[in-house]
């Protein structure tokens, strides 16, 4: 390709949200290789201001679709702590379980129908449907199934509905568990066996690249971190969650309505690879195995396998699904009440892993349940900087191949993250003092 | 469109969460069905190609920055039929919520000293910049209205749009008065279509698919006052996914 060239992605395609690739390289240097995002700002954290402790997550739900059970459920665990609110286990049982089925879904819409074209050459899932019918239908069975998972126990795949601060407003019935539970043992089986296989056949097209950062996660001592744990960096160990902006250190980039992060170097990675290298010895047999199955059985440096890492989360969350599902019925589901009456009033902090990483939200309520200020770091947000840094070691090492092929290999790389744009747009700046 | 060939259809997504572009992804047992009566021509969530015609355009999002105004001009110049779908698109949804705010201070409160980096308009549903043959509402649109307008569409029929409140369908379900349990309810003077799905799994409505025709803003905001809300606690709720144009009357 020459030592001097320009390449300019607008409105890069599968991926959630509006984003463009700019690399500017002038005599073998680089000039410019970043990340635009050109999202229209949406302003969350102004408008949730004035709101009451009740709307917070229905509001912060409105965020992302694709990312929604995780926002509300963020947004509830900081509004409970704010406001001293008392969740049951069975709450935080339901709620991992909402967990794990959104992980999934997430992770094989991501894997199967917005990463796999990449690696089968084609522009998109649908030429797959000729091609690929049963892999396709697999995939679309196995959303279905996580999406009923989201329907059944909180009303609604997008946007839910039963979730609410202090519990739930409505419980799934027995019968409903019981036919998930079928569901996920039989077909899910089935199916997933039949995403690892496509995809084993096209792992000799994940590109081989590499660059160690920062990996950050949550971590728990008692299970592999979705939904609970403390801050955990690859380089600095544990943070608690409270203390979460002395990790994330924010900046506003020219280039981008989405703010940067960084800690201990110039970029982290945050999501499923990042939960990979920091907790795979958590992962249950299953995830370990498909991981294992896809060439990951330690950490990986190669941000291309991050779709790995998904499928690997795919069948540690299917495998867990049951045995949370399992768990329920054999305790039997009892009626409660959610916790609505504040005890204390001031800031909360609520933190869990979404597919795309570590999510944070931060509220601070005055005396009538009022949010006076807000704060959410996105995952997406938190990669930016690391997929800038990616891009400027990855250009010269693929500097000898054509525009063309630099261009997917760009794209494919973007798109490996997962970013998901409209979230990243929205929330910033920390206001405590009114 | 001819008879014999399908139509050519393209989906574009403006300021919003994207969540009903997912709700069309998340319609698996028919999609495969979907696909084989259209031509999916644009759809940058997806895939890679992009066209220059589209028999019918679905747009998401609201309108919300000057680039924004730019795109729908130039989708609506090349389409034939321009369906918005979910409530940023046919409302300005919760997006508009800031268009009550000073915007100054919206924008000081998100970026800061680097506000002007970001140009900002105050959010518009898609009618308010072009013309809009369809609307599907909610936040998230079903996927049974969408269903029901993109096959109206393609089978070259009008579809049938509700102008009865969320009420009407509640007490078809049966289901106890939002008010009874204790809850401040937006369903009275809410667009029916949902099934009133929020209040049959505990919630109360929250207004996301916009106002009824001619729908009494002033008595209903008198019903949360009666409740116990104050006025302003009223207009709050009444403007979650309403702000757009909003007056009290």
């Amino acid at each position: 390709m020459g030592n001097t060239f320009d390449i300019h992605v607008h409105h890069l395609t599968r991926v959630e949200g509006h984003g463009n690739i700019v690399v500017n390289m002038r005599e073998g240097a680089l000039e410019k290789c970043h990340l635009q995002v050109v999202e229209a700002p949406r302003y969350f954290e102004a408008m949730i201001r004035g709101r009451s402790f009740h709307e917070a997550a229905v509001l912060t739900s409105r965020i992302c679709g694709i990312c929604s059970l995780g926002h509300q459920l963020t947004s509830l665990k900081a509004t409970e702590a704010a406001l001293g609110l008392e969740v049951s286990e069975q709450t935080v049982q339901l709620r991992k379980l909402l967990v794990d089925g959104a992980t999934f879904q997430s992770n094989v819409l991501h894997a199967l129908f917005l990463a796999a074209p990449d690696f089968l050459g084609v522009g998109s899932v649908f030429p797959l449907v000729q091609t690929h019918p049963e892999v396709v239908l697999a995939a679309l069975r196995m959303k279905r199934l996580a999406n009923d998972i989201g329907e059944v126990v909180s009303g609604r795949a997008v946007h839910p509905i039963t979730c609410v601060p202090g519990g739930f407003t409505q419980l799934p019935s027995a019968p409903q568990l019981r036919q998930l539970l079928l569901r996920l043992q039989t077909e899910a089986r089935a199916d997933l066996e039949l995403a690892v296989q496509a995809v084993l056949s096209v792992a000799g097209n994940i590109p081989a690249f590499a660059r160690e950062t920062e990996y950050i996660s949550l971590k728990s001592d008692r299970e592999y971190a979705l939904y609970d744990g403390v801050i955990h960096s690859s380089d600095a160990g544990a943070t608690p969650v409270n203390d979460y902006l002395g990790v994330t250190n924010e900046q506003i980039k020219p280039h981008s309505t989405a703010k940067h992060t960084h800690y201990k170097r110039t970029s982290y990675m945050v999501g499923a690879l990042s939960r990979w290298n920091n907790n795979h010895q958590q992962m249950n047999e299953a995830g370990r195995a498909v991981g294992k199955a896809l060439g990951l059985s330690g950490p990986s440096h190669n941000p291309y396998h991050i779709t790995v890492a998904q499928l690997a989360e795919t069948a540690h969350c299917v495998r867990s699904c049951i045995e949370r599902i399992d768990a329920l019925l054999t305790r039997g589901l009892k009626e409660e009440k959610p916790d609505q009456e504040p005890t204390r009033y001031g800031r909360g902090v609520g933190s869990t892993e979404v597919p795309r990483g570590i999510l944070f939200h931060d509220y601070t309520y005055d005396r009538k349940g009022t949010v006076v200020a807000a704060n959410c770091i996105i995952p997406t947000n938190q990669n930016f900087a690391n997929i800038d840094d990616d891009m400027v070691k990855l250009v010269p090492e693929i500097v000898h191949l054509d525009r063309a092929e630099i261009t997917r290999r760009l794209e494919m790389l973007v798109r490996a993250y997962d970013p998901c744009i409209s979230c990243s747009v929205h929330m910033v700046d920390v206001t405590f003092v009114e | 469109m001819t008879a014999h060939t399908k139509p050519k259809v393209a989906f574009f997504d403006f300021t919003g969460c994207e969540g009903c572009q997912l709700n069309k992804l998340n319609l698996e047992d028919h999609i495969l069905d979907v696909l084989s009566l259209v031509e999916i021509v644009e759809f940058r969530e997806a895939m890679d190609d992009r066209a220059a015609h589209y028999d019918i355009a679905f747009i998401e999002g609201s309108i919300s920055t000057p680039s924004c105004v730019e795109r729908i001009n130039d989708i609506r110049r090349r389409s034939d039929v321009l369906v918005a779908l979910g409530s940023c698109a046919t409302r300005g949804g919760v997006n508009a919520m800031k268009n009550l705010m000073p915007i100054d201070d919206v924008r000081t409160t998100v970026y800061g000293k680097d506000k002007y980096l970001f140009p900002t308009l105050p959010a518009q549903p898609v009618s308010a910049i072009v013309k809009v043959d369809h609307a599907v509402d909610g936040c998230p649109m079903t996927t049974r209205e969408y269903l029901h307008v993109f096959t109206s569409l393609v089978l070259g029929k009008k579809p049938i749009k509700p102008n009865h409140s969320v009420c009407v369908e509640c007490k078809r379900s049966e289901n106890e008065c939002v008010f009874e349990r204790g809850m401040s309810c937006m369903g009275p003077v809410t667009r029916g279509g949902c099934e009133a799905q929020c209040p049959g799994v505990g919630q109360y409505c929250i207004g996301c698919r916009g106002f009824v025709d001619h729908p009494e803003k002033e008595a209903h905001l008198e019903v949360f006052r009666r409740h116990g809300l104050s006025l302003e606690e009223a207009r709050k709720k009444m403007t979650l996914f309403n702000a757009y144009g909003w007056s009290d009357r």
